[in-house]
């Protein structure tokens, strides 16, 4: 069956799909985290070495990825936008770049206070912490450059650009990072080698980055939809919404 | 030719304007006149490629063309609002750099008949710095006759000029038409140009 | 937005560049104040490490390497926002969007000139800041080679980002916001090749990624700019 993609990029077609989308990914995301939460604090058992301070695994490297992975996307469509000029995929980067912020700043925090325990220090300049911290400085460096433009046209366009130059910069940055500091544990799951943590808790932890995946894709398509009113509030299809003609 | 269908512009949320159609043939200048804040220099920079209509086609010759399109750029010759001159070069070195950078290669003595012609001979070593805003565009005057292109763009083009230098304005603008050219200008004050080669079009 | 649609295939790209590079030249050197403010801001940031920290020399030529390098960061810094600012102002930067010639090839040799006029006197300035903080003649050379690759790094990301603050709310502050993360690599690999020579290790691991990121920062940063200089005129 062919779909007619160019009919779900025009924004008033998009506003009705996006809600529907989004309480289905919350529901999905609300579910994942009660089952996620519960492997993480009940199922799984306490940790040898870590006690029960790893749990914060759990929340730290589900966000520490979607922090990453929110960037990848938000250049996809920033890409988008600048090659094929489309409104809507401008608005879905500008849409995520407060999540990613707000991932990027979690999986800072939550490092932070695993970091006490383990290491004896919030903050130890670990290659993944401080990528992640440039990472979050990047976020907020696009946020800052919608904000300072007024003309959304050119704000998307501005960012789009910003966002690739970033996105073919963050492999180099987490390289020299690396580079500047190979002290660091060694990465906790890889596909490559045998998993060194037990079932249970990579099964939770990836339970966990579901429902974190999901989280992000409800709150964007939300975020895109109030962004969507606001850039369309002219149109006549706003008008006409049932919650705009209440008001 | 230069054609634009349908064109629009906005500012924030309010329409400038809308479905504005028109077309301008070799040998003809539009004048576009209307009010502060009506648009003028928002169609302007959409005809001359250095911004994308909000909506709408704009065709030089038939093909229509997006902003900053290299066949545009080989047509326009803009004059905007500022004459886009270094303060620290001289007027020959304004005048030269500025008909390089449009893809012409006068020669010295070129350079300074363009500059007597505009009566700027005895300035030409002067820095811009401390010529007065009607030399300073008369140096862009300079630049027009220069960098022969079909499509003058002009903004406002009489602005801070006195009586000999917009006679001097009508007289190239006149030439120009003449030989074909195209010429779009947004003005308050009537160009004394024959009225056979004039459209206008008002954004009231 | 068409800025690739159009590009590329005018030819003229070597003359553009030299018309950018001979017209920014000309300019700064009848301007040499700033090229005075630019050295000056340098020398007063290396200064002020000392008199924050302490005086005591093997900290110093530990410090060294990354306070020279923070330094020179900064004062590109300081000169970014005029790259096309003053350009925009007086009508030029429209001309040059409006050039049959590709922009690409006009701001690279606009941003070979801001290197030229900020860059390379940081670099050449350097042997003397590294002499206050005690490094030694291998230290210093190396030092020296990485600013050389590096600064002119600096310079064409900086560009990207002078572009996309060009007339923005803050610009300034903003441009320092968006561009300082993106010179982290150049940062690591700069400081790291004079550390690693203090250490006695290889340095030319870190030179050739200073001069690969060079390279690929000279082929992208150009087009990224001009894409932002056209967004900027819209």
């Amino acid at each position: 069956m062919a779909i007619n993609w160019y009919h779900y990029a025009s924004p008033a077609t998009f506003h009705p799909l996006a809600g529907r989308l989004a309480a289905a990914f919350a529901w999905l995301a609300a579910a994942l985290t009660a089952a996620g939460l519960w492997i993480g604090f009940v199922v799984a058992p306490t940790d040898a070495t870590q006690g029960e301070a790893y749990r914060i695994i759990f929340i730290h490297v589900p966000t520490a990825w979607m922090a990453m992975f929110i960037y990848l996307v938000m250049a996809f469509w920033s890409a988008l936008a600048l090659g094929f000029n489309t409104r809507l995929s401008a608005m879905m980067a500008q849409s995520l770049a407060p999540t990613g912020a707000l991932m990027a700043l979690l999986a800072l925090w939550t490092g932070a206070f695993w970091g006490r325990p383990t290491w004896g220090t919030y903050w130890a300049w670990d290659a993944r912490m401080t990528s992640t911290l440039i990472l979050l400085f990047l976020y907020l460096g696009v946020i800052a450059l919608r904000n300072a433009i007024d003309d959304p046209r050119r704000a998307d366009k501005a960012c789009a650009v910003l966002t690739l130059v970033g996105a073919v910069n963050v492999p180099i940055i987490y390289f020299s990072v690396r580079w500047w500091n190979t002290l660091h544990q060694g990465a906790s799951v890889s596909l490559t080698s045998a998993p060194k943590m037990a079932t249970i808790m990579l099964t939770g932890m990836l339970v966990m980055t579901f429902a974190c995946w999901f989280w992000c894709i409800a709150v964007a398509l939300w975020r895109v939809q109030a962004i969507i009113l606001e850039r369309e509030r002219g149109a006549g299809w706003v008008a006409a919404l049932p919650a705009v003609r209440e008001t | 030719m230069l054609e634009a269908q349908d064109l629009a512009a906005r500012r924030g949320t309010s329409q400038l304007y809308e479905g504005l159609s028109f077309s301008v043939r070799d040998g003809v200048a539009l004048v576009v006149t209307g009010a502060n804040g009506r648009g003028k220099t928002t169609l302007l920079r959409a005809l001359a490629g250095l911004s994308e209509p909000a909506a709408g086609t704009i065709r030089l010759d038939g093909e229509a063309v997006r902003p900053f399109a290299a066949i545009l750029r080989r047509a326009v010759a803009f004059a905007g609002h500022a004459a886009a001159l270094k303060d620290e070069l001289t007027a020959r070195e304004n005048l030269a750099s500025l008909a390089a950078l449009a893809g012409a290669d006068p020669s010295p003595a070129d350079i300074d008949a363009a500059l007597d012609r505009v009566a700027l001979g005895p300035k030409r070593s002067l820095p811009a710095r401390v010529l007065y805003q009607g030399q300073r565009r008369r140096i862009g005057l300079a630049r027009l006759a220069l960098v022969r292109r079909r499509l003058w763009i002009l903004d406002e083009p009489v602005t801070a000029l006195d009586a000999e230098g917009t006679a001097l304005l009508a007289g190239m603008l006149d030439a120009h038409l003449a030989g074909g050219g195209m010429a779009v200008a947004a003005t308050h004050a009537p160009l004394a140009v024959d009225r056979s080669r004039i459209a206008s079009l008002s954004l009231d | 937005m068409g800025a690739r649609d159009s590009d590329d295939h005018d030819g003229g790209g070597t003359d553009a560049f030299a018309w950018a590079l001979r017209r920014d030249l000309a300019i700064a050197l009848r301007t040499r104040s700033e090229l005075a403010v630019q050295l000056l801001f340098y020398a007063i940031v290396v200064t002020l490490f000392p008199l924050a920290t302490t005086p005591e020399r093997n900290l110093l030529s530990t410090m060294g390497p990354g306070v020279l390098w923070v330094a020179a960061l900064l004062a590109a810094l300081l000169s970014l926002p005029r790259m096309f600012a003053l350009d925009q102002a007086d009508g030029s930067l429209e001309q040059m969007a409006l050039s049959p010639w590709p922009l690409p090839a006009i701001v690279s040799g606009k941003i070979a000139a801001h290197w030229l006029v900020t860059g390379l006197p940081v670099v050449l300035l350097s042997p003397i800041a590294a002499l206050q903080y005690g490094l030694d003649g291998t230290a210093i050379a190396v030092l020296v080679a990485g600013l050389a690759l590096g600064t002119p790094v600096l310079s064409l990301i900086g560009a990207i980002g002078a572009a996309l603050t060009l007339g923005v709310r803050g610009g300034g502050s903003l441009l320092a916001l968006l561009v300082l993360p993106l010179y982290v690599p150049v940062l690591i690999f700069g400081a790291g090749a004079v550390d690693a020579v203090r250490g006695g290790l290889a340095v030319d691991a870190n030179l050739s990624l200073l001069g690969a990121g060079l390279i690929v920062a000279a082929l992208g940063a150009p087009f990224a700019a001009a894409a932002a200089v056209r967004i900027a005129l819209d």
